[in-house]
C-alpha cells in the first residue's frame, strides 16, 4: 500500500511542479486521442445515420461488421496499421509510421466503429412515427435528419464518451504504431508500461492517476453537457 | 457547431502533422535494455544536437530489432546477440558491424540456492538447475537475453521443458518480478538487475564467466533492403556511438545512480579481447 501512497504523492508532485516531460506526454495523449475521436465523429455519425435510415442490400451485414468493430482489439488494429505503414507496406510512401499521425489513424480505426454503432442505436431509438410526422408536416429530408439529430443528441454524447474513452485508454495500438518514442510518440499509457518495465512503479502510478483524472474530467464535462441539455 | 469542430480538427491535425515530418529522421532499432537502463535518454539528445538528425528509437527484443532492420524498417541497429548479428552480416542485410560497449549477464536466484549453483560456471549452473528441476524464468521472447539463455541450455545439453521452466514472454523488468515472486532462478543483464535491486530479493549466484559477457554492437542497414532507408543517417549514428566523446559518456553512465558504471565502452576492440584485463 505504501507503494500506492508514494505513487499518489509522486503524481501530485509531477503535476504541481509542472514536470515538462509529463506535461508533454499528457498533452500528446489528449491531442492524439482528441483528433482520433473528432475524425471518428466526422465519419461515424453520417455512417451511423445512413445505416439507421437507409435501406439497401448488405445493410444487415454492414451493421454486423460495425458491431463487431466496436470490440476490435487494439493490438490487432495496431498490427495491421503497422504492416500497412511499413516502409515496405502499401502506404509506406506516406512515411508516417512511428509518428503521432499514425497513432491518430490507428485510434480512428478503433473509435470509428464505436461511434458509428452508438449513433446507429441513438437514431434508431427515436420513434419511427416522429420521422413520419416530420415528413408529414412538410419537412425536407435534410430538415428531418436535422431534427432527428436534435432528438438523438443525448445518446450521441454517449458515443463521444465511449469513443474517446476507448482510445485514450488503449495501449496496444499506440505502442505498435507509435513506438513509444520519447518526446515524439510517448503517451500516458505507453509511458506507464515503460516506467513499469523500468521498475519506476511510483512514476507509473503517477501517470495512471493523471490518465484517470483526464478521463474523469472529459467524461464529467460531457456528462454535464448531456444532463444540462436534458433539464 | 460543425465549423467549430472543423477548426478544432485543423488545429489538432496541424499539430500532429508538424510532428510527423521526418525527412531528416533516422530510425534506430534497439533492445529494451538500452532504453530501460536510461542510456538512450542521455545519448539521443547528444546525437540530435550534434548531427541535426531526429532519431526515432524502437526498443524491442533483439530478435525483432534485427528482423526490422533486415526488412529495411530501420536505418541502424544497436543490439546484443553476436551469433545472430553475424548471421545477418553474412547475409549482407546488415553492414559494418562494430562493437560499442559491453556489460555482463548474471544468474540470480533465491539466496538459499536450492540447486547449489553459487560460484559455478554458467553452463554448469544451468545443468544443476535443470537436474534439480528448480524453477527458472525465461524471457521466451527472442531477446538478446533469451538467445543467450537458449545457447547456455544447449551447451549444458539440456532441453528446457517442464513445469519448472516458466516462459514470461515479457521484458527483463517484468521477468525479474515474476522470478522474484516465484522464488525462481533467471538470467538477467546486470544493468536491469541493479535498477530493480530495490524490489527484487534474488541474489547474484553466478557471474564473471566468459559466456556471460553481454556485447553490444552497432550495424548499419543495407540500403538495398527496402525503399526509403536513410543510410547516411544510420552511419552518422553508428559513427557517433564510436566517437571518443560518446564512449566517454558511456564510461561514466550510471555511476551517479548505482555507484558503478552500467556499460564498458569498447570501440575499436576485437571481440576476443573484450573482458580481458
Amino acid at each position: 500500500m505504501t507503494l500506492v501512497g508514494e505513487g499518489l504523492l509522486e503524481a501530485l508532485r509531477l503535476l504541481l511542479t509542472g514536470d515538462r516531460e509529463v506535461w508533454r506526454i499528457t498533452l500528446l495523449s489528449l491531442q492524439v486521442s482528441g483528433s482520433a475521436t473528432l475524425l471518428s465523429l466526422l465519419a461515424g455519425i453520417p455512417l451511423g445515420i445512413l445505416l439507421a435510415l437507409a435501406r439497401f442490400p448488405g445493410r444487415g451485414l454492414t451493421i454486423s461488421l460495425v458491431n463487431t468493430g466496436m470490440g476490435l482489439p487494439p493490438v490487432v488494429v495496431g498490427l495491421f496499421v503497422t504492416i500497412f505503414l511499413w516502409r515496405n507496406g502499401v502506404f509506406g510512401a506516406l512515411e508516417i509510421l512511428y509518428t503521432p499521425a499514425a497513432m491518430v489513424l490507428a485510434q480512428f480505426v478503433i473509435a470509428a466503429p464505436i461511434v458509428t454503432g452508438l449513433t446507429l442505436a441513438a437514431v434508431q431509438q427515436v420513434p419511427e412515427q416522429f420521422r413520419l410526422q416530420m415528413l408529414g408536416l412538410g419537412a425536407s429530408r435534410v430538415q428531418m435528419v436535422g431534427m432527428l439529430l436534435r432528438e438523438a443528441r443525448l445518446p450521441m454524447l454517449a458515443a463521444v464518451m465511449a469513443g474517446f474513452g476507448g482510445v485514450i485508454s488503449e495501449v496496444g495500438a499506440s505502442m505498435m504504431v507509435g513506438g513509444n518514442i520519447k518526446n515524439s510518440t510517448r503517451v500516458l499509457t505507453t509511458a506507464t508500461v515503460l516506467e513499469t518495465s523500468k521498475g519506476n512503479f511510483d512514476v507509473a502510478i503517477a501517470l495512471s492517476v493523471i490518465l484517470l483524472i483526464i478521463t474523469f474530467l472529459v467524461n464529467w464535462a460531457l456528462t454535464w453537457i448531456q444532463q444540462r441539455a436534458r433539464s | 457547431m460543425i465549423a467549430r469542430v472543423l477548426v478544432a480538427l485543423a488545429v489538432l491535425l496541424g499539430g500532429t502533422q508538424a510532428m510527423g515530418a521526418q525527412s531528416t529522421s533516422v530510425i534506430l532499432s534497439t533492445t529494451t535494455s538500452t532504453q530501460d537502463s536510461g542510456l538512450l535518454d542521455v545519448l539521443v539528445p547528444l546525437f540530435e544536437a550534434k548531427s541535426g538528425y531526429t532519431l526515432k528509437t524502437l526498443s524491442v527484443g533483439t530478435g525483432q530489432a534485427l528482423a526490422l532492420a533486415a526488412k529495411g524498417e530501420a536505418d541502424v541497429a544497436l543490439v546484443h546477440a553476436p551469433a545472430l548479428e553475424k548471421k545477418y552480416v553474412a547475409e549482407g542485410t546488415l553492414l559494418n558491424r562494430r562493437l560499442v560497449m559491453y556489460n555482463d549477464f548474471v544468474i540470480i536466484g533465491p539466496a538459499e540456492d536450492p540447486a547449489k549453483i553459487k560460484g559455478l560456471s554458467a553452463v554448469e549452473a544451468m545443468k544443476r538447475i535443470a537436474a534439480s528441476r528448480s524453477r527458472f524464468v525465461s524471457r521466451g521472447d527472442k531477446s538478446g537475453t533469451n538467445i543467450l539463455e537458449l545457447a547456455l541450455w544447449k551447451d549444458a545439453g539440456v532441453e528446457p521443458r517442464g513445469a519448472w521452466y516458466i516462459e514470461s514472454g515479457q521484458g527483463m523488468g517484468q521477468t525479474l518480478g515474476i522470478a522474484n515472486d516465484r522464488g525462481a532462478y533467471t538470467l538477467t543483464d546486470r544493468a536491469t538487475y541493479l535498477a530493480f535491486s530495490k524490489r527484487v530479493d534474488l541474489a547474484i549466484l553466478v557471474e564473471r564467466d566468459r559466456p556471460l559477457l553481454n556485447i553490444y554492437s552497432v550495424m548499419e542497414v543495407n540500403p538495398a533492403n527496402g525503399p526509403r532507408i536513410n543510410a547516411a543517417g544510420g552511419k552518422a549514428f553508428a559513427d557517433f556511438l564510436l566517437s571518443p566523446e560518446t564512449q566517454g559518456v558511456i564510461r561514466t553512465f550510471g555511476v551517479a545512480k548505482y555507484g558503478q558504471p552500467l556499460f564498458v565502452p569498447i570501440a575499436g576492440k576485437r571481440e576476443e579481447d573484450v573482458g580481458q584485463p
